[in-house]
């Protein structure tokens, strides 16, 4: 028999009883995959959630204005007054100028290796291999490059601007990246139809591809200071000072960070200690949420729909 | 001179096609405004297009058609030299423009594509409103312009897309229509005041109405562009063009694909009476 017959059989039979529409069949492997997965869910937010409540609870005596009006103190009589100003005075001056220095270098980097450079040469893959694998480095290791050449080597010392500098690098590769994908994402048929009408590359660069690709470079620059601020690791051996009660007055100025003061203040058996420590993270959790924020605003502002 | 004619569109049979208004002719200039002679297009080791030679008539609409994978749109992309902008591709051969070598050493990419535009198989208006999409040209071109809002208008006038965006000049180019899209960058191209256009499918992903306001709009272009244009639509070729290149892809001794033109002559005789059997066969439907 050379032609298949179709019976009847392999057609559910509408008019049978048991093949109604209306009949909902279940489905177990759909239903465990989608309870595997809530379950993933809840536990990723249940944790996250215990976290937030426990420095709220703990540091809810602490939340108010002398958290930044009043400095850090060794000294347990006074804690009634002190706060973080110096360790948040820091970490502003930090983020501000590794904004300054990593996102113009980290940008035309990323905008060199996508539009310009020739991915053909194997210099050029180089540089693309280790800027993924510098972004997989640990940052203690940041931290140690930094005071090797940094710090001792350059002798800027222990100061707010070789902590800049080494948190820059740190997250640089996370720039860079973000950067490409956000340039990458520019439909290839907007640059054509530019070059078609006679720009340069650079015209063409930087009047449709930069102002269509801000959405995805701001997000990626901002998350990547958002690292930058919490990160403790490096600081440590960069003589980020435990308590200082002055506020940083320029680049070659001693510092403490956010991060730091509260590990420092964490270490400490007194449970006033504890407290401030929890008030501090709840600043430091409130710096960071306000950048995502921003970058969620801007991303939705300013997206583009092909 | 209008050579389409509206009431027989998209539908017609393929053998209606020779006794259709085939019959567009304008006299030819003393000399082409174009020619390529020996033209071959190389991406990498791999030989895409084989020797390929032809003439461009100045204010004249020449078609280029075959099947997919024959390398008309290649053929078309050297001609302004947009191929650069795919990394490994090379021309060897000569293209001409005026007489000049567009491959010679000395030649800006840059300027030749100032002079010889493009429009694109998909609409790709910027992400910018409709006046900066046609202003895009003229201000990146560093033209002298008396005033851009008289050239936008002229240049949107021009594509037949004026009346239609006149009251939205500031909203975004991509909340057009594909089609009104399409005359948005015919409207860009023509802003800079190319001298040639070349489009490469321009109304593939429109619908039968929009076509035919392109096709209406290439005609009337014609009378003061010169228009190269590569269609999958046959009927297209047969409706606006004045000459007809023939391309189609052949098995070499390797059993490498290599894009060859087979026939060029006026659309008339190309679609009535084609000199070669292999363009007989395709425009008869028997392959492609």
């Amino acid at each position: 028999m050379s032609t298949p017959t179709i019976t009847t059989e392999t057609r559910p039979d509408p008019s049978a009883s048991g093949n109604a529409l209306t009949q909902r069949r279940s489905r177990p492997g759909e239903v465990a995959f989608r309870l595997a997965m809530q379950a993933c869910l809840l536990i990723a937010f249940g944790v996250l959630a215990a976290l937030l409540t426990w420095v709220l609870v703990k540091g809810w005596n602490r939340l108010d204005s002398r958290l930044w009006t009043e400095m850090p103190t060794g000294l347990v009589s006074r804690l009634d007054t002190a706060g973080v100003q110096s360790a948040l005075v820091g970490t502003l001056w930090i983020i501000s100028l590794v904004a300054l220095i990593c996102l113009p270098i980290g940008i035309l980097s990323a905008i060199y290796l996508e539009e310009y450079a020739d991915n053909t040469r194997w210099y050029n893959r180089l540089l693309e291999l280790n800027i993924q694998n510098l972004a997989g480095v640990p940052s203690i290791i940041f931290g140690i490059l930094g005071l090797g050449i940094i710090a001792r080597a350059l002798g800027l010392g222990f100061t707010v601007i070789t902590a800049a500098i080494v948190l820059s690098l740190l997250v640089l590769p996370v720039v860079i990246i973000a950067t490409r994908e956000a340039i990458r994402a520019v439909p290839q048929s907007i640059r054509h139809a530019s070059y078609a009408l006679g720009a340069t590359k650079w015209q063409t660069v930087s009047r449709q591809v930069l102002p269509s690709a801000v959405p995805g470079i701001a997000t990626g620059s901002i998350l990547a200071l958002s690292r930058a601020i919490g990160e403790a690791a490096p600081l440590i051996v960069l003589g980020a000072v435990t308590f200082i009660t002055f506020n940083p007055d320029g680049l070659d100025s001693g510092y403490t960070a956010l991060p730091i003061q509260i590990y420092t203040f964490i270490t400490r058996s007194q449970s006033e200690y504890t407290e401030l420590a929890a008030g501090a993270i709840v600043l430091l959790l409130a710096i960071v949420l306000a950048m995502n924020s921003i970058a969620i605003f801007v991303r939705n502002r300013f997206e583009k729909r092909w | 001179m209008n050579p389409t004619d509206t009431t027989n569109r998209p539908g017609v049979s393929i053998a209606s096609v020779g006794a259709q208004s085939t019959g567009t002719t304008k006299p030819d200039a003393a000399d082409p405004v174009m020619e390529l002679s020996g033209v071959s297009v190389y991406y990498g080791a791999y030989e895409a297009v084989r020797d390929t030679s032809m003439p461009i008539q100045e204010k004249q609409i020449t078609a280029m058609i075959g099947p997919s994978g024959c390398g008309k749109s290649t053929i078309l992309r050297s001609l302004n030299r947009m191929n650069d902008l795919i990394p490994g591709a090379r021309v060897s051969g000569a293209v001409t423009y005026h007489g000049q070598d567009l491959y010679a050493k000395d030649v800006d990419p840059i300027e030749v594509r100032r002079r010889i535009g493009m429009v694109f198989q998909k609409p790709n208006p910027f992400p910018k409103s409709i006046y900066d999409n046609v202003a895009y040209g003229p201000r990146v071109t560093g033209m002298q312009v008396a005033s851009m809002d008289d050239l936008v208008e002229k240049a949107l006038r021009d594509a037949a897309l004026w009346d239609e965006v006149k009251d939205k000049l500031k909203t975004s180019g991509l909340a057009l229509s594909g089609g009104q899209q399409q005359r948005l960058c015919i409207a860009r191209t023509i802003a800079v005041r190319p001298e040639i256009i070349l489009m490469d499918e321009p109304c593939s992903a429109l619908d039968p109405i929009a076509t035919a306001k392109i096709e209406d709009l290439m005609a009337e272009l014609s009378n003061d562009y010169t228009i190269v244009i590569v269609t999958h639509n046959m009927q297209q070729a047969a409706r606006v063009s004045h000459h007809t290149a023939f391309f189609t892809a052949e098995l070499d001794e390797r059993q490498e694909r290599h894009g060859r033109l087979v026939e060029f002559s006026q659309t008339g005789k190309l679609f009535t009476n084609p000199a070669d059997k292999r363009t007989e066969d395709y425009i008869t439907g028997r392959f492609g």
